[in-house]
This record gives structure tokens, C-alpha cells and sequence, in this order.
């Protein structure tokens, strides 16, 4: 389905929604953007650039309630609550790289044995309703990833800027289903307009890197520390490259204890921290900030593709290179890997 | 396990037995009957013990499959979960999230030599399978056992070493590391001790679990033996949570201890990326 609509009408999409589903949407904050939930009255800030954090906490949310355990003192025997989240999400105005991330979860989250039914039902009703992006940035690689700036993949509806407004194309029947709202117009001959647009933002992007070889070649670094060394030379283990990635997926479980109750939780955990992996007693199989970024890269572009038909764990977004107070590129890391005279 | 995989059994602590100063070892029953009838595993296999409020942690199943009246975990005193595990009584509720991970290959193992080489609290998944191996004793030929500690007062399963030393059928030698009063066994470092004992490598496999140090001495030991890399297994341990493969915190390059392991051969650790 292909369809118009205007600038004043996505605010009132995003107003409509926000009635019975939690939206999230891209707003200006104190010098940056990032995603809120969206109350009406809101502005958003779609153009101004890319939100830097990812939008992934609507289906990955930075801490959730796994269960709730309800202790009875006297009988001393607990009772156990399965919080599963409830509720629809709409997210307004990510990038398509940013609605991509999930597709990197996926087949982590949901295996043959396995289901994660936290992160599967916020999967499941949650909507994403993308903007192609028309000025790609310097920091922007997903067209070296097997993506681009219009890539409908991940989305439930793709939005394109056309004039005053934007043309909408559903992906999914999810998105159709939003785009049969009164608000979205037919869209006569823009639908021309806006391939033009995609493509014209396709070639401001360049060149395509080819990653082919990088799990192998990652792979054959594994040993040679001094490599890593340099690499990592700059890096300060903040971790904001993990939290503002799209694709980052670990997470930590811990019990908060509230007395008679306490809650198991799940949090983002950040795998540049030296506690990540620290034993008892007290050998840690990455000590040094190199071991580190050494497996943060070498999963994104090495295990995860070898374990997932070569599908790079990374969306290109290029957060973690803009985000990194160090000045730390990923793809730097990686084409030096790929360029390593043996 | 259940569907949802973070979602633990409540169970009900049936007796704890102070093994050492900070060993502890835990038996316990499933609150659901049919559950707890149905409960199987394999030795080898984890599970993680949770205390609501403190957190959960990771520890092998080391009754045997063969023994169903309860399910044992021995737990080292080390931090925040295993201090409060420590302090609970017989009664007392805790959760359990099991089975979790790989096992021993049982199958390649029968009618096969067996040399057991344990350290300290890496007795425990050993434990598992020397059970499970005397409860299945025509299955197996010649079983050895060297079961290593500090002193005296460090080694766990007091209670059955009278047993696992008088039995005919299996050889067992414990060993500690300086002389002490009254002791009647080896005294020697682990690995030199299993030299001494010279097992042969012919259709024998290693088993072996300890402290890294012990670890890596005893696989030199196997190899001066002449054992070969796919005839020693060991087990692993990688900080867990999940225990189930997403959390992305137990991983070694592409293999991820909590589902493909804790049990490897020494062929297949040589595989994986250097980062034990
Ligand atoms: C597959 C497997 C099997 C295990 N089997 C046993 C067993 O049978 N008996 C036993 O006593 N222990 C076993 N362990 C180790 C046990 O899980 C940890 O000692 C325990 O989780 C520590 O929890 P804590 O809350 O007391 O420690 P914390 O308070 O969380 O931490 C104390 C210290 O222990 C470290 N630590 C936390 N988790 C682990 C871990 N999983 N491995 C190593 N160090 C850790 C921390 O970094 C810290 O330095 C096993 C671990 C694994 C992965
Ligand atoms: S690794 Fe960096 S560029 Fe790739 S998806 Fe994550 S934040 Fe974006
Ligand atoms: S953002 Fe940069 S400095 Fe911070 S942990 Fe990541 S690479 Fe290191
Ligand atoms: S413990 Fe979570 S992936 Fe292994």
C-alpha cells in the first residue's frame, strides 16, 4: 500500500496512537536527540539528525521486570509472578537502520529449543513506522552491510519526505493496517518522487565496503594482541558504543530485593567493562580493555555471522562511532583486520 | 525447564552437609510432585540456584542421574549468592533452573578405561559421573579415581571417601598437598601424583576438573602419558546468566559455554579461540 502523509498529520498519527499504544518517538533534548514517549503536544525532531541512542528499548527495554516473588515470612514459601509485558508500541520515526537491529536479535532470542518470551511478545506488538534517511552522514555504513537508507527490511511502514510530507509505504500488514487511518491520503504520482529521493540518498552513500572476508580475517588476529593493543589504544571502556548500538543484545540478571517481594530484572550490560567477565577467583579471560573490543568487533563481524548465515551483527548506523568520546571507528578496526599483511 | 526459560522451579532445601570450611553441599526436592518425578539430566549438566532477593548462580548437578530421591549441588562460599545459599537451613525455599548445557558423552564412554582426575570443588561434576558410572559398573572396565585437595580438611565428600576407597572395583587414590597427622593417603601435587600412578593411555579417557593452575599441569601430565587430545574431557567455567544462549555473556569466539558446553575435549578447546 502506498499512501501521503503530511507533516501536521504524522504529529496527529503519533497524538492518535499515543491514545492506547506507548509511542516512541524522536524529540530534541538538551542538545541531542533521543527517543521519548510521545504525549501529545509533543514536537518531534525528525530531521535535525539521527537520534543517538537506538530505539531498541521498544523491544529490548534498557531494564525490564523478568519475574516478581512474593515472600510469605511465616510459610516461608514464595510465590512467583511471570511479568510478561502487556501493551502495544508504535515507534515513529526511526531510521531504518534503527528498526533493523531487531532482525540481529531475532535468531538469538527465538531458537528451536529456546524462546524468550519477554522479548517475543514486545516483538510482536510493537510497530515501526521508518524514515528513509535522505542526507546520510559520514558516519553512516549501512549500505557495506547488506542495507541502505531506504531499506524497508525491519520496518512496518517506510516513510520517504516528499515536500511537505512524506510518502508511505507499508511493509508489513501490521503497517498496512495503521496506513488505513483517515489521516493517510492517497498519494497520486509522489510515489515517483519519492524513489528519487531513495536513490539519490543510495548515491551520496558511495561505494559499498565489502565485509566478505572480515570473519576470517578477524579471526586470524585473534592471537596477535598487539594488534589489539593498538586498536584499542584510544578506548576508555565507558561502554556508550554498547548502549547506543542498535544491535547490542547482552544483558545482565540481577534481584532487587523490596522486603517481602523482590523483582528479577534484566538490564543492558556492556560487555567493554572489565566485570563482565571477572571470575571468583579473580582470573578474568578478558582483562584488558584489547580483549574486549576485540570481542565486541569480533562478534559483530566474525562469530555472529559465522553462526547466523553471514549476517554482519552490525546495521551501520554508525552510533557507536559518532557516540564514542575516544574517537574509536568500528570500520577502521575492521578494514585494518581485513588489510593485515600476513 | 520451563517454557519460559528464566522462569525457576521453587524447591525446598531437604539437608545441607558442611563438606569444608566454605563448601557446602545442598540437597533438594522439586515442590511439584510430578515434576520432580520427572525431572532427568545427564551428568555433566548445570543448574542455576536462585536466592529471591540476592540473585541466581551457576552450579553442576552432582547427584547422579541414577539417584532420584534429590537433586545435590556443592557450593564454594564466594560472593554474594553463594554467602547467602550458605546460610540457609533444611526447609528453606530457594529456585532452580535445570538441566542447563551439554553432558559427558556417556555413549563414547562405555566400555572404556576411566581415570578421574578431580581438585577441590571440581570433584563435583566428576562426582556426578563416578556415580552414575558405579551405578552402571559392568558398563565400564578399569575406573580410577584421584581426587586431590590441599590438607585433609579440604576435601568434600568425606562420607563417601570410605566407600569410593574400599570398594574392589574402582581405584581410588586421594592424594593432599603437604604431609599432615594421621593421613594414610598419597601426598603430592595432583599431577605429579598421577604420573605415579602411570594410568595407560589405551582405550582410557581422562576425565579431569579443578582450579585453572591444576588444570593446566594435568593436561601436561595426560600428555607426558601419551593420552590424546580427543581422550581428555574437562569442564569449563565461564561467568553465566542466562544459562541459555542470549545473554551473550559466557561466549569463547562462536561457542558459548552455557549451550555448548561446560563439557569439552581437549581436541575441541584447542579449536576454540585462546581465551580460557
Ligand atoms: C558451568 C559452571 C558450573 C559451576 N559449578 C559450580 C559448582 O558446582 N560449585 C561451585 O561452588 N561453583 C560452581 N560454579 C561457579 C559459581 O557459579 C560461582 O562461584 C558463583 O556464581 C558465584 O556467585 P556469587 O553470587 O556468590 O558471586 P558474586 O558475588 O557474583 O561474585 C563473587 C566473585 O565471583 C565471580 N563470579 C561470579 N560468577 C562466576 C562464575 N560463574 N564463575 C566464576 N566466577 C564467578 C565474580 O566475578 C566475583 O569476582 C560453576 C560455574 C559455572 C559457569
Ligand atoms: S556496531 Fe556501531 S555502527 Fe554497528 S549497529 Fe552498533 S552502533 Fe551502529
Ligand atoms: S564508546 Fe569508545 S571509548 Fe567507550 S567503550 Fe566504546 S570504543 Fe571504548
Ligand atoms: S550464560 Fe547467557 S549466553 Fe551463556
Amino acid at each position: 500500500m502506498e499512501k501521503f502523509i503530511t507533516k501536521e498529520n504524522l504529529n496527529r498519527l503519533a497524538a492518535e496512537l499515543a491514545a492506547t499504544c506507548r509511542v516512541l518517538a524522536p524529540v530534541a533534548d538538551c542538545g541531542t536527540v533521543t527517543f521519548r514517549r510521545f504525549q501529545p503536544g509533543m514536537v518531534m525532531d525528525l530531521h535535525s539528525r539521527m537520534a543517538a541512542v537506538s530505539p531498541k528499548a521498544a523491544t529490548f527495554p534498557q531494564t525490564e521486570t523478568l519475574l516478581v516473588v512474593k515472600r510469605e515470612i511465616p510459610e516461608k514459601k514464595p510465590e512467583i509472578i511471570e511479568t510478561l509485558p502487556e501493551g502495544k508500541n508504535v515507534v515513529i520515526g526511526c531510521r531504518p537502520c534503527g528498526a533493523r537491529g531487531k532482525l540481529i536479535f531475532d535468531p538469538v532470542y527465538e531458537t528451536d529449543k529456546i524462546k524468550d518470551p519477554y522479548y517475543l511478545q514486545r516483538r510482536k506488538n510493537t510497530v515501526f513506522i521508518s524514515l528513509a534517511c535522505d542526507r546520510p552522514e559520514t558516519t553512516c555504513f549501512c549500505h557495506s552491510v547488506g542495507s541502505g537508507p531506504a531499506d524497508p527490511s525491519g520496518s512496518d511502514v517506510l516513510l520517504t519526505l516528499v515536500g511537505e510530507g512524506y510518502v508511505a509505504r507499508s511493509v508489513t500488514p501490521e503497517g498496512e493496517e495503521i496506513m488505513k487511518m483517515a489521516l493517510f491520503a492517497d498519494a497520486g504520482d509522489k510515489g515517483k518522487e519519492a524513489d528519487a529521493k531513495n536513490a539519490k540518498a543510495r548515491e551520496m552513500m558511495g561505494e559499498a565496503h565489502d565485509y566478505a572476508s572480515a570473519p576470517a580475517k578477524l579471526l586470524a588476529r585473534f592471537d596477535d594482541m598487539d594488534f589489539w593493543l593498538a586498536q584499542s589504544a584510544k578506548c576508555i571502556s565507558c561502554g556508550a558504543c554498547t548502549y547506543m548500538c542498535p544491535t547490542c543484545y547482552c544483558f545482565n540478571i540481577t534481584d532487587d530485593d523490596l522486603g517481602l517481594s523482590s523483582q528479577r530484572i534484566r538490564t543492558w550490560d556492556n560487555c567493554m567493562s572489565h566485570t563482565f567477565t571477572l571470575e571468583g577467583s579473580g582470573h578474568n579471560p578478558r582483562s584488558t580493555k584489547a580483549h574486549r573490543l576485540k570481542n565486541r568487533v569480533g562478534h559483530k563481524f566474525s562469530y555472529y555471522p559465522d553462526l547466523h548465515k553471514g549476517v554482519i551483527a552490525c546495521c551501520g548506523c554508525g552510533r557507536c562511532i559518532k557516540q564514542c568520546p575516544a574517537g574509536v571507528d568500528i570500520r577502521q578496526i575492521v578494514n585494518a583486520a581485513q588489510e593485515y599483511a600476513e | 525447564m520451563n517454557a519460559n526459560p528464566y522462569l525457576p522451579d521453587m524447591a525446598t532445601i531437604v539437608e545441607v552437609i558442611q563438606e569444608t570450611h566454605n563448601i557446602k553441599t545442598f540437597r533438594i526436592v522439586l515442590n511439584n510432585e510430578q515434576r520432580m518425578k520427572d525431572f532427568t539430566f545427564r551428568p555433566g549438566q548445570v543448574g542455576q540456584l536462585s536466592v529471591f532477593g540476592v540473585g541466581e548462580s551457576t552450579f553442576v548437578i552432582n547427584s547422579s542421574p541414577t539417584r532420584k530421591d534429590y537433586l545435590q549441588f556443592s557450593v564454594m562460599r564466594v560472593g554474594e549468592v553463594t554467602t547467602r545459599l550458605h546460610q540457609l537451613q533444611p526447609g528453606d525455599q530457594i529456585g532452580v533452573r535445570a538441566p542447563l548445557g551439554n553432558s559427558f558423552p556417556l555413549e563414547d564412554l562405555k566400555g572404556k578405561n576411566i581415570v578421574f582426575v578431580g581438585g577441590g570443588i571440581g570433584m563435583a561434576p566428576l562426582r556426578t559421573l563416578f556415580t552414575y558410572m558405579l551405578d552402571n559398573r559392568k558398563d565400564y572396565k578399569d575406573i580410577t579415581l584421584l581426587y586431590g585437595a590441599r590438607s585433609p580438611a579440604d576435601l568434600t565428600y568425606k562420607a563417601e571417601l570410605p566407600e569410593w576407597t574400599s570398594r574392589k572395583d574402582v581405584n581410588t587414590v586421594l592424594t593432599i598437598d603437604n604431609p599432615s597427622e594421621g593421613w594414610e593417603h598419597k601426598v603430592g601435587l595432583i599431577p605429579n601424583v598421577l604420573l605415579e600412578i602411570n594410568p595407560k593411555p589405551k582405550n582410557t579417557v581422562a576425565i579431569t576438573c579443578g582450579p585453572p593452575i591444576m588444570i593446566k599441569f594435568t593436561l601436561q601430565a595426560l600428555k607426558k602419558l601419551g593420552f590424546e587430545d580427543q581422550n581428555i574431557i574437562t569442564t569449563l567455567e565461564k561467568r553465566m546468566k542466562c544459562g541459555v544462549g542470549i545473554c551473550g555473556r559466557c561466549n569463547i569466539g562462536t561457542k558459548y559455554v552455557c549451550i555448548d558446553g561446560p563439557v569439552f575435549t581437549y581436541a575441541q578447546l584447542k579449536e576454540l579461540p585462546s581465551e580460557l
